[in-house]
Parts: C-alpha cells; structure tokens; sequence
C-alpha cells in the first residue's frame, strides 16, 4: 500500500458510487414516510369524533318539604338539589378528586374514596380534591325542574321558578 | 450394475418402515439422541428452537442459587401460568357491561373447574408482579445493570410497566363494585394532569390529562367502550408486547455475555469439578473447542476452561425446579383463597374503600394527598430514575455481588432505616395534623401539588442519597441509598394503604375497627 499510491480501488474501499446510495435511501426514506403515514392514521383511530354516551339531562320534582339548606337526591342521578329563598340550584355529587361519588352528611359532602370534605355549596373543607364541586344548570318547567348533568353554571347560580 | 444384496420387495419396506416409523419420528424430533455426552448435551441445546437462546455451558457463578433465587424464570413461569389460564377464561368471558359480570359468575358457579381456573389465574398475576419487582430489585443489588447491559435494563423497565399495565386492565374485566371504582380512580388518575393546568389556566387549549382519560376510556365514563378498550389491551396488545419485549430480553442476556459477574470471579468459585458434574473425562476425550463439538481426537484434558459446566442437564434442571416451584405456589394459593367477586358495578354508588390492587395501594395512599403528584408526578421521577441508573452508574466496583458497591451492605441498611423512618414520619404527621388545605383552607392548589407529604418524602430521599454520593465519593453508593429508600417507603406506603385505611380513607389500627354501614 505504501509503495503503490495508485492502487486499484479495494473491495474493502468504501464504495464511491452514489447511484447505489440514492436508490438504497429513497427506498428507505419512502418505507419510513409510509409507515409515518400510517402510523398518524392509525393513531387517530381510537379518538372517536362523536361519543354515544347518553344525554344526562333529567326531570325532577322537588318535594314541597324539602327544608332550607337540606339536600334532596334524586335516585340515580349523581346530583344533589337545593332550595332556599333565593331559588334551587344544583351540586354535582361527583368529587372533582378522582370522581367518586360524595355522601351527603349532616352538613355538607364526604368522599369515600380519600376523605375529601365539602361544605353544602361545595367548596373544599379538607382532603385531596383540588377543586370545589360543579355546579349544574337548573331550568324551571312550570313546576319541575330540568338538571342538566353536562352543563355547568358559575357556583352561586340559584334560579327560581 | 449388479448389487451384492437384491433389493428387498417393497412391501417389506413398507412395513419395516412402518414400524420403525415411531422410533424414527422420535429421533427426527430429537435429532441428537441421549444428552449424555459434551457432544449431545451441546447438540441438545443448540438444535432445539427454544432452548437454543441458552448458551450450551453455563458459568458455575451464574448457576448459584444466590445470584438470581430463579426470580426472572419465576417471572416468565407466572406469565406462561397467566398466558395459559387466560385462554381458557376466554372460553367464557364476554367483554360487555350487560354480560360481563354474569359471565365471570358463571366461570365461577357453573364452569367445571372455572373458579379453580380463575382463582390460579388471577394468584399468578399477583405471583408475577412480586417476582418482577423482586428480579428488579435483585439485578440493582448485585449492579448487574453495568455495561454491557445498559439497555436490558431499560428493557426491563418496559417489561415492568407493561406487567403493570398487565394486571390494571385486568383489573376491570369483572365489572363488579371492586373493578369499576378502581379504574374510575385510574382513569381520573390518567386525567390529573389537568390538576396543573387547572392551576395555570391553560386546560380549555392544552389538556393532556383528558386525552389521556379520552383514549383509555374512548369515552368520558368507564362504560362499554372503556370495557372493549381494557379487553383489548389485556388480551391481545399487552401479552404481544410483553412477548416481543422478552424476546429481546433473553436474547440480550446471551449476547451481553450472560450473566454479571464479579471480574474476579475465577479466583472465586471453588473448583469442586468433582462434586458436580464431571467434564471432559469421558471417551471420547477431547479438548473444549468450538461448543464442545468438533469431531476427532485431539489432546485431553480433565477440566473445562472458564469455570462452565453444560448447560444440559445443570442450568434447564435449575430453571425447571423454579419454574414449578412458581406454578405451585400458583396453585396452592388458587387452592387456599378465591379470587374476589363483589356485587355487580354501581355507578352510583362507590366501594367504600374503594382499594386499587394491592401494588397500587402505595400510591393510592400518595394520591389521598395529590392526585396529580402522587399518581403520575411522581411514579414518572422514579421510572425516569430507575431507567437512567445504568447510564449514570458507570462504576465497576462490585459488579455481581450483592449489594456490591462502595459502603455496601451497611448503606443498604442504613438506607432501609431512612427510607422506613422517613415515611413513617411523615404519614404520621399527615394523619394526625393533616396538611395545607386543612391549615389554610383557601390556598392554591398548586402548592398542594408541589408541596405534599409525596414530595416532601421524595425530596427526603434525594438529599440522603446526594449525602451518600458525597460521603463516599460514589454515584453507586447513592443509587443505592436511593433505591433502597424508595423501596422501603414503597412498601410502608402498601402496607398503610392496605391495612390502615377504611372506610372514606380515614386511618383505622385495624379493619375490625371499621364502623359497620
Ligand atoms: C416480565 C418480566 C421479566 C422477566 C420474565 C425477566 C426474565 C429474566 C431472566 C430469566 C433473566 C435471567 C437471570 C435471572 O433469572 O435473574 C433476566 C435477567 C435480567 N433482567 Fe429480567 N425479566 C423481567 C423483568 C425485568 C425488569 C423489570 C428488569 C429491570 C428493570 C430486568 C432487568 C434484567 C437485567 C439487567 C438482566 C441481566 C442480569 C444479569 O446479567 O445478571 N428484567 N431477566
Ligand atoms: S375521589 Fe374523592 S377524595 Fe379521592
């Protein structure tokens, strides 16, 4: 080798023809275009543009009875209604920690599932929910109320019939 | 052309061959006969497909009980128990909430056998996530994670998340009281990133918290789409993956050279050649060439080079007996304790508790004070951590040996101390002051997030193990301190969550105090 500066080109050369190369990489760099592609198209598979879930929007009368500041629960629905003077309104049961359903005390909501308190208005006392309890809009049907489980109204919303 | 002998009349052939033909399918199968010489035992290793990822002799090292206690072969003898009871619960399963519930309780009332099935398969599940974290646990204390497998233990830590992953979606399959408030608590978990960006303001445009809850559910509830979602993974995307992933995990132990050992393992092992084995000392005699399997006489010698012995019968005898030493305690547990079946899930109505699987139950007590934190913040440091060990441990001091490493055994026990001392510390503060909310009621959640008894234990942690790195000059001897805290308060977390937490999460000494409801 070092007497021979003009050797032939050695097999063991590097090859110096870039023909070879171009096609080598376009072909890999379409195999990988391809399998992006495909991968971004399968990816967005999962995420279903319409969910069926059914509407949770419900009718309800509340009890003539029903005592300032007590919470009425209506059965299968994870919500708790009000009434006072200045109107009814409507705190979801569903704890905005890890989304157990709260139980109505004596004063106010406790979590089973990590012993988060809320006052009756639902603000947090105590425990790990970051945040109060929402507040679900409520409309008047002549006498009836309409809880809408999938809308949500500032807290403090009261409305009257 | 006249042959010496005429050929015999083919219907003689014919049934000669036929009954030689039982005797020839076998040795076919078999191909190299009795593994009772070097050359068979090599051959019996390396024609068989499933054997062949083994390398034809083993390190006498390597082959101690106390280098691996059979934990990974543990491991893949609960998975094979899990892959095999799964078919069959198969048979009868239906992945949708009107029936799921009804089959489960069939394979459990009227399936011959169902519940002996069910209960080994669920018993495995439970066996297999305490021998993968034991194999972890057992590969950091004999630092068998340096170099050249750097990347088997990252292929590892695929491998424990998807055993997790494993075990949470199966989770769910029943659909009874148990499975539904687990995964809505997991499912909400997956969706507390939003507890941060809540805190900045930002979720309405970037959300990762509900995408995340979105794709696991396909929905907003835990319902059939969620159902579908975790069947799915449970059975077909998980068990492949785990597969593929333990593929190259095997193949990895051969070509890193097999196990860790210590460099100055020959100095080590006795040479009790003539209590185990014998090697090389029968007809014919030859040298150790290539695999032990060139033909011909060459110069004999007594001993094999390298402190081996054949992997036939020394290392498969000691994986068989650890193997179905896991499937026993499969089975005798199945036969001791069934597996739970509460009433069919309410919605709206949760367990109380509601308790996660067991190995959950430590960071379920973390997220009864941050869900953000507790539940994803901090399980993704100690992933992170775990997963950089090996890239930021290039020592070689110790490599093989347990607890091997500057300071060593005393660290450990040390480290146990803190870590046990540490958590019980702070959980005694917190259940007995409570924390921030309870002091400050209106104070910002983000504080909360970034200030709770998970990260003050985690920050603990860190500052004993930087102490440790300082002290005596070695990132060994602080993973190890790290490694030994985490596991420590991993465990008092479980055992808290476990047995000291009834009903609304409150601290009980012990379950018979829970009040009746
Ligand atoms: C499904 C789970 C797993 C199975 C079935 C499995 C199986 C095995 C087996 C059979 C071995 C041979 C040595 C022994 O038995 O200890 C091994 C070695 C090893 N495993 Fe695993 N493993 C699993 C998970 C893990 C995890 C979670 C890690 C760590 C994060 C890990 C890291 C390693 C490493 C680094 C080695 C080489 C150890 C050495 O050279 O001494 N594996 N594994
Ligand atoms: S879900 Fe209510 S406190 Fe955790």
């Amino acid at each position: 080798m070092n007497d021979a500066p003009q050797s032939p080109p050695s097999r063991l050369d590097p090859e110096a023809i870039p023909r070879r190369d171009f096609l080598g990489r376009s072909a890999l760099w379409s195999t990988a275009a391809t399998l992006a592609f495909a991968a971004i198209g399968m990816a967005r598979l999962p995420r279903a543009a319409v969910v069926s879930s059914p509407s949770r929007k419900f009718r309800v009368r509340i009890p003539e009875t029903l005592p300032d500041g007590e919470p009425f629960l209506p059965s299968g629905r994870s919500v708790a209604l009000f009434r006072d003077s200045q109107g009814v309104w409507a705190v979801s049961l569903v704890c905005t920690h890890l989304g157990c359903i709260v139980k109505a005390q004596q004063r106010g909501f406790e979590c089973p599932c990590h012993g988060s308190r809320f006052t009756s208005s639902g603000v947090v006392e105590k425990g790990p929910a970051p945040a109060p309890l929402v507040w679900h809009k409520v409309t008047f049907e002549g006498d009836e109320c309409i809880v809408d489980e999938d809308a949500r109204v500032p807290a403090g919303t009261k409305v009257r019939a | 052309m006249t042959t010496a002998t005429p050929p015999k009349p083919a219907l003689r052939r014919f049934v000669e061959n036929l009954r030689d033909a039982p005797r020839r399918v076998r040795d076919s199968a078999l191909r190299s006969g009795k593994a009772n010489t070097d050359r068979t035992r090599s051959t019996f290793v390396f024609d068989n497909v499933f054997l062949h990822v083994h390398p034809v002799r083993t390190h006498r090292w390597s082959l101690r009980w106390s280098s691996t206690w059979g934990l990974g072969i543990a491991s893949l003898a609960a998975f094979g128990v899990t892959l095999v009871t799964g078919v069959l619960l198969m048979f009868y399963y239906k992945p949708h909430p009107s029936a799921a519930y009804d089959s489960i309780k069939d394979i459990v009332y009227v399936v011959p056998t169902g519940r002996f099935i069910r209960n080994i398969h669920r018993w495995a599940a439970n066996v297999m996530v305490v021998t993968v974290l034991l194999h972890m646990a057992r590969v950091f204390f004999t630092a068998s994670y340096r170099a050249p497998r750097e990347f088997n233990w990252l292929t590892g830590m695929a491998l424990l998340a998807v055993t997790l992953g494993l075990s949470f979606t199966g989770y769910l399959l029943p659909w009874d009281q148990l499975a539904y408030w687990a995964i809505t608590i997991g499912a909400n978990i997956a969706q507390s990133p939003r507890e941060v960006t809540d805190a900045l303001g930002v979720t309405p445009s970037f959300d990762p918290g509900g995408l995340q809850k979105f794709l696991l559910l396909g929905s907003d509830v835990v319902g059939e789409e969620a159902l579908i979602r975790f069947y799915l993974l449970h059975v077909m995307i998980l068990p492949m993956a785990l597969a593929a992933l333990l593929a190259v995990h095997f193949w990895r132990i051969r070509k890193d050279g097999g196990l860790a050992r210590p460099a100055d393992v020959d100095q080590r092992v006795i040479d009790d050649t003539e209590a185990t084995y014998p090697v090389f000392t029968q007809a014919p005699r030859k040298t150790y060439q290539i695999a032990a399997l060139v033909r011909g006489r060459t110069a004999a010698v007594g001993r094999a080079p390298e402190n081996t012995l054949p992997s036939m019968p020394h290392l498969f005898y000691a994986e068989l007996a650890a193997a179905m030493l896991t499937v026993a305690v499969c089975v005798g547990l199945a036969l001791l304790s069934d597996a739970p079946l509460k009433e069919l899930a309410n919605p709206a109505v949760p367990e109380n508790p509601a308790k996660a699987p067991w190995y959950f139950l430590g960071l379920q007590e973390l997220v009864s004070y941050s869900a953000f934190m507790g539940g994803i913040g901090i399980p993704a440091i100690v992933m992170v951590g775990l997963s950089l060990i090996p890239y930021l441990d290039r020592e070689t001091a110790g490599t093989g040996e347990w607890f091997g490493g500057p300071g060593g055994g005393r660290v450990v026990a040390q480290a146990a101390l803190v870590g046990l001392g540490a958590a019980l510390a702070v959980e005694i503060f917190a259940i007995r002051f409570g924390w921030l909310r309870e002091w400050i009621p209106d104070v910002a959640q983000l504080w909360i997030t970034l200030f709770n008894p998970g990260t003050v234990l985690a920050a603990i942690y860190a500052a004993y193990s930087v102490w440790l790195v300082r002290r005596y000059d070695s990132t060994r001897t602080g993973a190890l301190g790290l490694f030994t805290c985490f596991l420590c308060g991993f465990v008092l977390l479980t055992v808290v969550g476990t047995h000291f937490r009834g009903p609304n999460w409150h601290f009980y000494w012990s379950p018979a105090d829970w009040p009746a409801h």
